[in-house]
């Protein structure tokens, strides 16, 4: 039994084989995160301070339509808090959300207004349609926030990579066109903008951003030093967040879910067993 | 159902109703079902494929629920109302999601099990043909339900795949406008494959009720091939079978869950977490791993028209089995030759889904040059997929051949043979070995 069931398993694994796209671009840097593995959960100081560096750098031009302020309050967010289980009342979420200014219409009036955030407001777009967000970007719009950490390949790493990939160190002989900027871990084609040996044209592609980040551009308010790669692994454990906020929740059931089969399945063995006793087979 | 009916009415209800509608003496017969007693682990995919079809359309309905079938509202409704706001949407979309490639993995094993023991012969052609047909429902049910997300490879899958209807001649570009409602995919195409993945799935309920009716009038094959003898040779489907499906059920969901809690994303492409842009063609589309052999043989066959035939070709021929095999021998444990063959089938199909997932042009070994031949370079996944399509083909070929020159194994005089031979070496009323099952 134990060989059929290893045979099955080694069928699945061969027909559960992953797409593997073509490397264009260097690989994503080995990052450590806190909710690496079965267990692993999001660290809440980190997750504050990557708040804080979205909020600070990456809101001007990048918008986070499908996440609520309220959603900072919820369970395993950045400003949970076990006294305030509804986030709505949380009051550092209030805090947060009375800053943005929200666009509304008068009810009396009708006319388009702004008014302070409530908790139950969405993050608002840095800009008022997408076409004025490429116009103010040099023809790229700035990907949504939401899903970012899920929709790129290497996830948080690679958002991690992306913002510490080194625009000084240009490879000679590669002229990038102006506005944009090189960089190692997006995927492209350097071949147009490269002079040199062109069997060696160095891999990774071009982005609009500039590099968002560097020493001291956020202060951290526990003192953690604010180096470039503190802010890059902050900012990128924070997108997972936003991209899996019920990463905890789900983990949590999961090992309920888990101990409950495995139990369930040794009790249904046994009764298999004690159904067969007396049975040829 | 086979055999006389054992169940006698007890009260004057009973006795009043099965006169009337005889439901209680299907049920009883229906659990009483006599089974092969030798049916191994690889028989319990049946109960683990009807677990699966369930929990696809409890989490489908349920999911519909909260679902908005439009092309500005579609993605949003999943990644932010399912899978943020409603309560233990991320689980039910979890299994809805992960449920899909479970189904196909449950599936995939269940008929390779049929073609291994030889369970598609006489007389079981119609419970085979019927299988195909959930098969390719369940196909055209997971491809439309794929495109509900509306994220990339949601729109670009649709858009490739009914693109090859168009291949048709004649009415192909007719049923390609019909199924988009339009002359794109759109909103019109959202909505049709909103309400089809509804009805398929209650289709395939249908033709699920037909394959096991069929299944009921000749009784289960089993790993000898020998056809059951006497009601020695079989069991009481409940409890004997109900028990160890269950068993099997229940090893299969740890297997599930796994997925569902801690690798939610393990088939998902990343492409689909971004909202569908008609604008923006993904660098690389591929469409889930269960169907990426027969994206391989698309590719592989250089003319639209011909990827078509050569695609639909490799599932025709899985139909028509019952009449290409007529080795008289039933199970392959009994035919080294034709196992080795299937064997080596089973990998050409595993290589043509993993050339489904590369690149076309991109090379099996990276900067080779010594495999250009005349004009072509052999060194690349295309030309893989080719060889490895060549051998899918052929395997039918071989399999319609065999007869004539296999030499096959003593099969035993009766199922229950070579399992009384070794269970005689177990003294009475011990428990039997488990590894020796089977």
């Amino acid at each position: 039994m134990a060989f059929r069931l290893t045979l099955a398993a080694a069928l699945a694994c061969g027909l559960a084989m992953p797409a593997l796209a073509a490397t264009t671009q260097v690989a994503p840097k080995d990052v450590h995160w806190s909710f690496e593995g079965p267990f692993g959960m999001y660290d809440q100081a980190q997750l504050q301070r990557g708040y804080k560096v979205y909020r600070e750098v990456c809101s001007s031009c990048h918008s986070m339509n499908m996440v609520a302020f309220r959603n900072l309050g919820d369970q395993g967010g950045p400003f949970w808090s076990p006294k305030y289980p509804n986030p709505n009342e949380n009051p550092v979420v209030k805090a947060i959300a009375a800053d943005y200014q929200i666009p509304d219409i008068d009810g009396d009036t009708g006319e388009a207004i702004k008014r302070p955030g409530t908790s139950a407001d969405y993050f608002p777009n840095p800009y008022p349609n997408p076409t004025a967000g490429k116009a103010a970007n040099g023809g790229a719009l700035p990907p949504d926030m939401s899903l970012l950490a899920k929709a790129r390949e290497g996830g948080p790493a690679y958002i991690y990579s992306i913002v510490t990939g080194d625009d000084a160190n240009i490879p000679a002989g590669l002229v990038v066109p102006p506005g944009k900027h090189y960089d190692p871990y997006i995927a492209g084609d350097m071949s147009p903008y490269w002079k040199g040996d062109p069997n060696h044209v160095p891999r990774g592609g071009v982005i609009a951003m500039p590099p968002p980040l560097g020493p001291g551009k956020v202060q951290f308010d526990d003192g953690t030093p604010s180096s470039l790669q503190q802010e890059a692994w902050d900012v990128s454990a924070f997108l997972e967040w936003a991209a899996d906020p019920k990463m905890e929740e789900r983990k949590q059931v999961g090992l309920a879910a888990m101990i409950f089969l495995v139990l369930f399945s040794g009790l249904l063995w046994v009764t298999y067993r004690g159904v067969w006793r007396d049975v040829e087979h | 159902m086979s055999g006389p009916s054992i169940y006698e009415p007890k009260t004057a209800i009973e006795r009043w109703l099965d006169s009337r509608l005889p439901i209680i003496r299907f049920g009883v017969d229906f659990m009483a079902f006599p089974t092969p007693r030798n049916l191994n682990y690889w028989w319990t995919f049946g109960g683990i494929l009807s677990f699966c079809l369930v929990a696809q359309i409890v989490t489908g309905i349920v999911l519909a629920m909260h679902y908005d079938p439009s092309g500005a509202g579609a993605f949003v409704s999943v990644e932010q109302h399912i899978m943020r706001d409603v309560n233990y949407g991320w689980l039910i979309r979890g299994i809805h999601a992960n449920g899909a490639s479970m189904f196909f993995l449950a599936v995939y094993l269940h008929m390779l099990r049929g073609i291994y023991y030889g369970s598609y012969k006489a007389p079981r052609e119609v419970l085979w043909l019927l299988g195909c047909v959930i098969y390719v429902l369940m196909m055209a049910t997971a491809f439309m339900g794929y495109v509900l997300p509306w994220g990339q490879m949601s729109f670009w899958g649709a858009k490739v795949i009914t693109n090859l209807l168009g291949a048709i001649p004649v009415v192909g570009p007719t049923i390609t406008t019909l199924l988009w409602g339009g002359f794109a995919v759109d909103d019109p195409t959202l909505n049709r494959f909103f309400s089809l993945p509804y009805l398929l799935p209650f289709v395939i309920a249908a033709v699920v009720a037909l394959h096991v009716w069929a299944l009921h009038v000749p009784g289960n094959s089993n790993p000898t091939g020998v056809a059951v003898k006497s009601k020695a040779d079989t069991l009481p489907f409940h409890p004997y079978y109900t028990v160890k499906d269950g068993f099997a059920v229940s090893l299969f969901l740890i297997l599930f869950a796994m997925f569902v809690f801690f690798l939610p994303d393990a088939f998902a492409k990343v492409d689909n977490e971004v909202m569908a842009n008609p604008l923006v063609t993904p660098a690389h589309i591929v469409p889930e791993w269960y169907l990426l052999p027969f994206y391989a043989i698309l590719r592989a066959i250089p003319d639209k028209l011909g990827g078509v035939i050569g695609l639909g070709g490799a599932i025709a021929l899985v139909f028509a089995l019952p009449w290409i095999d007529r080795s008289k021998v039933r199970s392959m444990r009994y035919r080294p030759m034709a196992r080795t063959y299937f064997f080596f089938w089973i990998l050409s199909a595993v290589v043509l889904g993993w050339c489904g997932s590369q690149e076309p042009d991109a090379q099996l070994f990276p900067g080779v040059t010594f495999f250009n031949l005349i004009d072509y370079d052999i060194n690349s996944v295309t030309w893989v997929s080719r060889f490895a399509a060549i051998y899918y083909f052929a395997f039918f070929a071989i399999l319609g051949l065999l007869p004539m020159w296999e030499k096959t194994r003593p099969v035993p005089d009766s199922l229950f043979t070579p399992v009384l031979s070794h269970g005689a070496a177990v003294p009475a009323g011990a428990v039997a070995a488990p590894e020796k099952k089977g």
